[in-house]
């Protein structure tokens, strides 16, 4: 079957260089991830508590979404709610225009990507100005974030020389990693100057407080927040959590989950505009909560733990899929085990449902969640949703892998069958040629050994079942 | 309209009822360690993410300015009204950099902050020692954008402001009863691992952190730390 995501996941396989790039830098994250808990059973006690404040959270989800539009009315902050991408993007559109803007300074933030913020402000001809190193060399390459965390993961320092070279004709050459840093934050530093309005995601939005607490290494998420004159956050109704207290925790597990680092260069935690005897500090701050079928995977008591996500990354990281196929082969915004089961959730069964197979079911991205994801039981639970609704209408294809499965689950569930079928399958075993349809284009052919592994424990003296 | 998306996003939350639960508590998590070996940890989590450490004495605003000669840096802009800033100007070598307030508000600084500041001071609130992290809350004298936007940031802080964990911070200090509009941490220097993975330092935020390390006198943790 050759469907849009299997021709795009074909495309990425097919490209050594990311592939190369993308594999050298999720090796690197293990590593660093590694070191960052050298400590299992603190790392499990974070877990536990990780995973105990996003349930609350989610679990009092609508009174601590009002509770903290009170308090971020009280502290001076305009909440809006936004049902989908359109109602985000008209209402962050009107306070632009509110304030007769032509440019936004970004922060990096992926409910912007999510709503396509980007393109709808450059279709009213508003310029988005992406101030973090990786998303500006994508919007420099017209690409979109290949990872969560890094979004640029995919390119090399060669193919970021080329770009920079390509549109800062001005600027000197060079391929070293120091000087491509060093002339990004020269080209920015003027727009950091000028620019009246700046954007920027939200990473925990704290209800009893009305605190917008958001991670980062570069500053260009301070200078978004704090240099202009209207700061707009943008956020996902789960993001909320309880209590202050209930911060330390989860920077801990997100950071060193991300990136291995023992705390981010900076951690903005946004109570408010500027007060009257301030000097500096934006004078308006706007707070988006987007729910864009947050609400709807809530209802689900089950699905619900997906909202639990602190976008780490680390279970992309892990994945022997996301790291063969990268972020672009998935096609979707949220890539990798998260976005496998996100994404179906966002837009259906019926567009993304395929995601749910682009998993090995190995396990290794429920392991390593900092809040106990099971994305394992929950790529099942949508797989199985989805081959439902696949079968409703029934077609040739399905019949047959129906009636395949139905004789392999009935040859396994009786001992007597199952010996007799792996003595009949060894005794053919050299009618298998070494070409099996659709299955030997991309992998070699099976081959049966002539015993069985049974037979083989028999002869070495083991009894019993 | 807006409301009305309000509304409809709250119906849906609060269709299926689940039953409300208190916020889970979560054990403060603080280490017992005594001054010297939280002083020391601090600066060595900060030299590790090659921030600038200087353990100095009263006469901090001379050891600032030869620090800052290194890096032939014209100025320090610092808030005179900030609790450092008398002292640091009476301190203050006649052979330094130049000396400029931060008294005016941004619209009228802009263009000399962005591009004729070479360094910031300010003064902190606290320490992490765990994470090696100054803890700022910028305030009309010592407004968010001294400790942003010029090249060097310096910070003077004493060995009594340091706690060992963020959490231990929040709770001793009861920062939930009222925050700033704006609290930071800050551990080093700007730096990116977005080309490669590879670490680069000073990218949009300061590229270099000079934290003056004054010792306090005959104290060890000046609040109680909880567990």
């Amino acid at each position: 079957m050759r469907t849009e995501f299997r021709i795009r996941a074909a495309r990425s396989l097919g490209r050594p260089r990311a592939r190369g790039n993308i594999r050298r830098a999720m090796d690197g994250l293990i590593r660093k991830r590694i070191g960052a808990f050298p400590d299992t059973g603190e790392l499990e006690r974070l877990r536990d508590q990780g995973q105990a404040i996003r349930d609350h959270a989610l679990n009092n989800l609508p009174e601590l979404l009002e509770q903290l539009e009170r308090q971020c009315a009280a502290n001076g902050i305009h909440v809006h709610w936004a049902e989908d991408a359109d109602e985000a993007n008209a209402s962050i559109l009107a306070i632009i225009r509110r304030h007769n803007g032509h440019a936004v300074l970004k922060g990096k933030s992926m409910v912007s990507e999510e709503i396509g913020l980007n393109g709808f402000l450059a279709e009213h001809a508003i310029e988005p100005i992406e101030t973090d190193l990786g998303e500006l060399i994508i919007q420099l390459a017209q690409e979109h974030p290949s990872h969560i965390v890094a979004p640029a993961v995919h390119k090399d320092r060669r193919e970021v020389a080329e770009l920079f070279a390509q549109h800062f004709p001005d600027e000197p050459h060079g391929e070293d990693i120091e000087h491509l840093t060093a002339l990004a934050r020269r080209v920015m530093r003027a727009r950091f100057r000028d620019t009246r309005i700046g954007l920027s995601g939200v990473n925990f939005a704290v209800a009893e407080t009305g605190t917008l607490c958001l991670v980062e290494n570069e500053g260009n998420g301070r200078m978004s927040t704090t240099a202009p004159d209207v700061h707009i956050a943008i956020t996902g109704i789960e993001k909320v959590i309880a209590r202050l207290e209930h911060l330390p925790p989860l920077l801990t597990l997100l950071i060193r989950s991300a990136t291995g680092q023992p705390i981010t260069t900076y951690v903005n935690m946004i109570s408010g505009p500027r007060k009257p005897q301030e000097l500096d500090g934006p004078r308006e701050v706007h707070l988006v909560l987007l729910d864009n079928g947050r609400s709807r995977i809530h209802a689900d008591p089950e699905l619900r733990a997906t909202l639990r996500c602190i976008r780490c990354g680390a279970c992309m990281n892990h994945c022997p899929v996301y790291t063969r196929i990268g972020g672009h082969g998935y096609g979707t915004v949220y890539p990798g085990p998260i976005g496998a089961i996100l994404e179906p959730q966002l837009q259906g069964l019926e567009r993304q449902g395929e995601l749910a197979q682009a998993s090995t079911l190995c396990g290794a991205c429920g392991d390593v969640c900092p809040v106990r994801i099971p994305i394992p039981q929950l790529l099942n639970r949508l797989r199985s949703e989805h081959a439902r609704q696949k079968a409703a209408p029934g077609g040739s294809g399905a019949f047959v892998e129906r009636a395949i499965w139905r004789t392999w689950a009935s040859i396994h569930a009786n001992p007597g069958r199952y010996r007799r079928g792996l003595w009949l399958v060894m005794r053919l075993r050299g009618l298998l040629g070494r070409w099996m349809g659709p299955w030997t284009r991309t992998r070699a052919a099976v081959r049966i050994a002539p015993r069985s592994l049974h037979e083989l424990a028999r002869q070495e003296g083991f009894h019993g079942d | 309209m807006a409301t009305d998306s309000r509304t409809r996003i709250l119906e849906r939350l609060k269709a299926q009822r689940i039953e409300l639960s208190p916020a889970p508590v979560i054990p403060v998590r603080a280490f017992d360690w005594d001054a010297a070996e939280t002083a020391d940890r601090f600066q060595h989590m900060l030299e590790s993410v090659r921030a600038e450490v200087h353990r100095v004495g009263d006469d901090w605003p001379r050891s600032l300015a030869r620090a800052l000669k290194v890096r032939r840096a014209r100025n320090l802009r610092y808030g005179p009204e900030g609790p450092l800033g008398a002292e640091l100007a009476a301190g203050w070598p006649t052979d330094g950099p130049q000396l400029l307030a931060q008294t005016q508000p941004i619209e009228t600084l802009r263009d000399d902050l962005f591009d004729a500041t070479d360094a910031g001071f300010t003064s902190c609130l606290a320490g992490i020692a765990e994470t090696g992290s100054l803890v700022l809350w910028p305030s009309p004298a010592e407004p968010r954008l001294l400790s942003l936007v010029p090249p060097i940031h310096c910070v003077l802080i004493e060995t009594h402001q340091i706690m060992s964990t963020l959490h231990a911070l929040i709770a001793a200090k009861s920062w939930a009863d009222a925050m700033p509009t704006n609290a930071l941490l800050i551990s080093g220097p700007s730096k990116s691992a977005d080309i490669e993975q590879t670490l680069a330092y000073g990218v949009h935020g300061p590229k270099s952190l000079i934290v003056l390390l004054r010792h306090s006198p005959g104290t060890a943790e000046s609040v109680h730390e909880s567990y």
